[in-house]
């Protein structure tokens, strides 16, 4: 795994690195023994049966509490790992405003900046150094939100909210997935961090706060936008300063300020935005989205006016 | 003037298919031998179809966006594997094999009820005929063998896939029951004079607590399947969040019964190793009263530690501790059974047979599995490893190394009793190392796979530093343990036709099935031996030194 960023994916990385060095002195324990057993006790030809030995109470009541004192110090180690993790629930969600809304969709993440009213997708910004309460919840079925190297998994559950700490100690780009299983696309449910430091961050979110502009520049953009408003793409999509409002599908105020598309399937460029207006379906077979049948001109047009919306 | 008997009573053993009513007394038999059989030979077909669903799962992730199959198509083969390999193979077998073994073993002529036995049977076969007629009538089920909810409700899994799945393993489930029911009360009453509770093979006594928590376990399955019938065919909501129902409550109910599964899945096979160890290492099985007494451990703390499937759901801190506290604590009684196995084997003289080359194996991968699962009872460590390949790993280890390697040891050891004929030990070494590296090569590299970040079922994976190799590495050990477990069909077969005969006790066994013929007559013994001590034919071999007199300093223990 690449390193952890963050003390809170580093606790249980260190306790792993403990319960490694345990079970790997384990698994060569029991290996080496049968190893040297399977010399040592080798069956003779012309020996007899080896003498009977029923037991040694002793000897078993030793390696039965042996493990149990080992399994007992681990515990004791893994008690503040977890009380750190974890949110206590009972005060966050009575007085605790979250820093961040994480919504698990088939397969999309939703992501709100609830303070600065700020919805994104897929790509999540946080400042480096700051613990964010965030809060999970589950569109449709059941997702979960996992950035190995900053904190542990949680699951976004429909009708049940969750709560997790999330932080990075250094700005970067972190990979991230759904870890439940969720349905057709699973695999194509990914999650990028950007970690930036505490002005870069504040900068990214006021930028995020910015509606788009009502009439895009240039003549293609703007035929672009009429093809939005006009064809399907108006009745899932949102773009704040538009009369897009749905929320079925990604929010796409700030669409071309991304690094990935489609939850990770591709890479947000112009050519890879028209590769996807094609057709969806080729790209991410059986997700949400239909294919709108659109000319090339057509598809010229509405990959400058995505392209717009940075 | 008498009535004309429907089905003729049975006058061979193991009637030939072809002779005069050959399949009529298949079909119709009560008889726990051969229903033991058509369990063995059901299950290894179910194994088949269930490996082959795993080699193509293989191919496809083999490289990176590979296109071999589409997410649909691989979606419905990594649920029906699962489902197959648990519901239809594992389980299964296991029964199979306490149906054949367990009356032979304490010297009764059948199990106590042996027409729910062959209703067991049967539903257990067509419960998987049902299962797989999903894929003709419009898709096979496609939420994973735990079906969480609302994935597996109508709105998201529109296929009658899940209908069959709920159906199939209504079915499986409520015949798995009977069977353990029938095994419970045939271990209780139909015991060979003299041959207390404490005296029992110590594979009848994990049948035994195995039945206890199948039991206890699956009505919690049954119910939970259908409640999710009467959401998906009635508009229910108990699961449904959109209509005030609760999705973890799926999870909770299904866990209560699937971590006992993961027991139900292993304790018979810690009874076939506790049988085959002492037998090739020529010594009594090692502190007889642990290795069973743990047992009741490990059946008491399995219903009291399925949380720790659910740490990623948002338990809470006092749930989290609460679980994780005892999934460690499940770790004592298992170890205790490593130790004394061990034990067993230390200053024997060991008979290299292929059946002991799988045990040693089984306790060289159950132990490394088991380590694994402890790390899994660490909760910070589970919510960052779980749902990834780690656990692919981890799961692998104990129910394919642990519990199948112990499954084909029990197949190299019992055959002969079976048959009338050895298993020949020259395919049986070849089957085992190509088993053993190719199990080994498939699933090691599965710990680093999930370590570097990837989760379990995705249908494809893009390239990330290390992903590709490691797991073309996997696929071509899948494809080695695929040739191994064919090698092993293959030598059933030959060793049919041209194996050396058995006799009554090929390995100088020490238990009552071997006193019998091979294979055992209808009614199994023409005589019992007297049942003095726990290894009635080791006294009966060596009656200047019989276990029912110890050896002055031995206090007794053995009896």
């Amino acid at each position: 795994m690449p390193d952890p960023q963050s003390p809170l994916a580093q606790a249980s990385i260190d306790l792993f690195n403990g319960a490694l060095l345990i079970s790997t002195l384990i698994v060569l324990g029991v290996g080496g023994l049968l190893a040297y057993m399977m010399v040592r006790y080798r069956a003779r030809s012309g020996a007899g049966e080896p003498t009977p030995d029923f037991g040694n109470h002793k000897l078993e009541i030793a390696w039965t509490i042996a493990p149990a004192i080992l399994l007992t110090v681990i515990a004791v180690f893994t008690f503040p790992a977890l009380r750190a993790q974890e949110v206590d629930t009972s005060k966050a969600a009575g007085g605790g405003t979250p820093d961040l809304i994480v919504i698990g969709h088939q397969w999309w993440w939703e992501i709100r900046y609830p303070q600065a009213n700020v919805v994104t997708a897929n790509e999540l910004h946080l400042p480096t150094g700051r613990q964010l309460l965030v809060q999970l919840e589950g569109a449709d079925v059941i997702h979960s939100l996992w950035i190995p190297q900053l904190a542990p998994k949680l699951d976004n559950v429909p009708g049940h909210t969750n709560w997790m700490w999330l932080r990075a100690d250094r700005a970067g780009t972190y990979q991230g997935a759904c870890a439940e299983y969720c349905g057709t696309q699973h695999a194509w449910m990914l999650i990028r961090a950007v970690a930036q430091a505490p002005a870069d961050f504040d900068a990214w979110l006021r930028q995020q706060g910015a509606p788009a502009a009502a009439v895009p520049a240039g003549a293609a953009a703007q035929h672009g936008a009429q093809i939005f408003a006009q064809r399907t793409c108006i009745s899932c999509h949102a773009i704040a300063g538009t009369a897009a409002r749905a929320v079925v599908g990604p929010n796409l105020t700030h669409f071309a300020s991304r690094q990935i598309l489609a939850a990770g399937v591709l890479e947000n460029n112009a050519a890879n935005v028209t590769r996807w207006l094609r057709n969806p379906q080729s790209v991410k077979p059986g997700n949400l989205m239909p294919n709108v049948r659109l000319s090339d001109d057509e598809l010229r047009d509405l990959t400058a006016y995505m392209e717009s919306l940075r | 003037m008498s009535a004309i008997p429907l089905v003729p009573e049975p006058t061979a053993a193991l009637p030939r298919l072809r002779s005069n009513e050959g399949l009529l007394s298949w079909v119709a038999t009560v008889d726990h031998k051969q229903i033991g059989i058509l369990y063995l030979i059901t299950t290894i077909f179910f194994l088949l179809v269930g490996g082959l669903e795993a080699e193509l799962m293989r191919i496809q992730l083999a490289q990176p966006r590979n296109t071999f199959l589409s997410p649909e198509a691989y979606n419905q083969l990594f649920t029906m594997h699962g489902t197959t390999m648990i519901f239809l193979v594992v389980m299964p077998i296991l029964i199979g094999f306490g149906n054949y073994l367990v009356p032979l073993m304490i010297g009764a002529r059948d199990v106590a009820f042996p027409r729910l036995n062959a209703l067991s049977y049967w539903l257990l076969l067509f419960s998987g005929l049902l299962l797989y007629y999903s894929f003709i009538a419009g898709g096979a089920p496609d939420a994973g063998w735990f079906a969480y909810t609302p994935l597996s409700e109508k709105p998201y899994s529109t296929t009658p896939g899940l209908d069959y799945y709920a159906v199939g393993l209504l079915a499986s489930g409520i015949g798995s029951v009977a069977a353990a029911i029938n095994l419970i009360v045939t271990i209780l009453t139909l015991r060979a004079p003299g041959m207390s509770l404490r005296r029992v093979p110590l594979f009848v006594w994990m049948v035994l607590f195995n039945s206890l928590l199948i039991v206890l376990a699956l009505p919690s399955l049954n119910a939970s399947l259908v409640m999710l019938l009467i959401d998906r065919q009635l508009n229910a909501h108990f699961f449904d969040a959109l209509h005030g129902g609760q999705p973890l409550l799926w999870q909770h109910f299904f866990w209560s019964f699937g971590h006992p599964e993961v027991y139900i899945m292993v304790l018979p096979a810690f009874g076939m190793i506790s049988e085959i160890l002492p037998v090739f290492s020529r010594k009594p099985i090692y502190g007889y009263g642990f290795v069973a007494g743990s047992t009741i451990g490990i059946v008491v703390l399995s219903l009291l530690v399925y949380g720790h499937h659910m740490f990623a759901s948002g338990l809470g801190f006092t749930l989290d501790l609460a679980f994780g506290l005892a999934s460690m604590l499940i770790a004592v009684p298992t170890g205790v059974k490593i130790f004394n196995w061990l034990a067993t084997v230390w200053g024997g003289a060991i008979r290299f047979t292929t059946a002991m080359c799988f045990a040693l194996s089984f306790l060289f991968l159950f132990t490394m599995g088991g380590v694994t699962g402890v790390m899994f009872a660490i909760v910070p460590i589970d919510k960052e490893l779980e749902d990834s390949y780690f656990v692919v790993a981890h799961m692998h280890y104990v129910l394919f190394g642990g519990t199948f390697f112990a499954v084909i040891a029990a197949f190299y050891y019992w055959f002969p009793k079976m048959s009338g004929r050895m298993l020949s030990e020259r395919i049986g070494k070849i089957n085992f190392w190509l088993m053993f590296i190719g199990f080994n090569l498939t699933f090691f590299i599965q710990h680093f796979l999930g370590w570097a970040g990837m989760p379990r079922r995705i249908y494809t994976y893009d390239n990330n530093p290390g992903w590709d190799w490691m797991n073309l590495v996997s696929t071509i050990g899948a494809v080695i343990l695929a040739v191994g477990v064919l090698v092993f069909i293959v030598n059933v077969f030959v060793s049919l036709r041209r194996g050396a005969p058995a006799g009554d006790n090929p390995w100088n066994a020490w238990t009552l099935e071997w006193a019998t013929t091979s294979p055992p007559p209808l009614y199994n013994f023409d005589q019992v031996p007297p049942v003095r001590s726990r290894r009635p034919l080791w006294d009966l071999a060596h009656p200047e030194q019989p276990d029912y007199q110890p050896p002055a300093g031995q206090g007794g223990h053995n009896q």
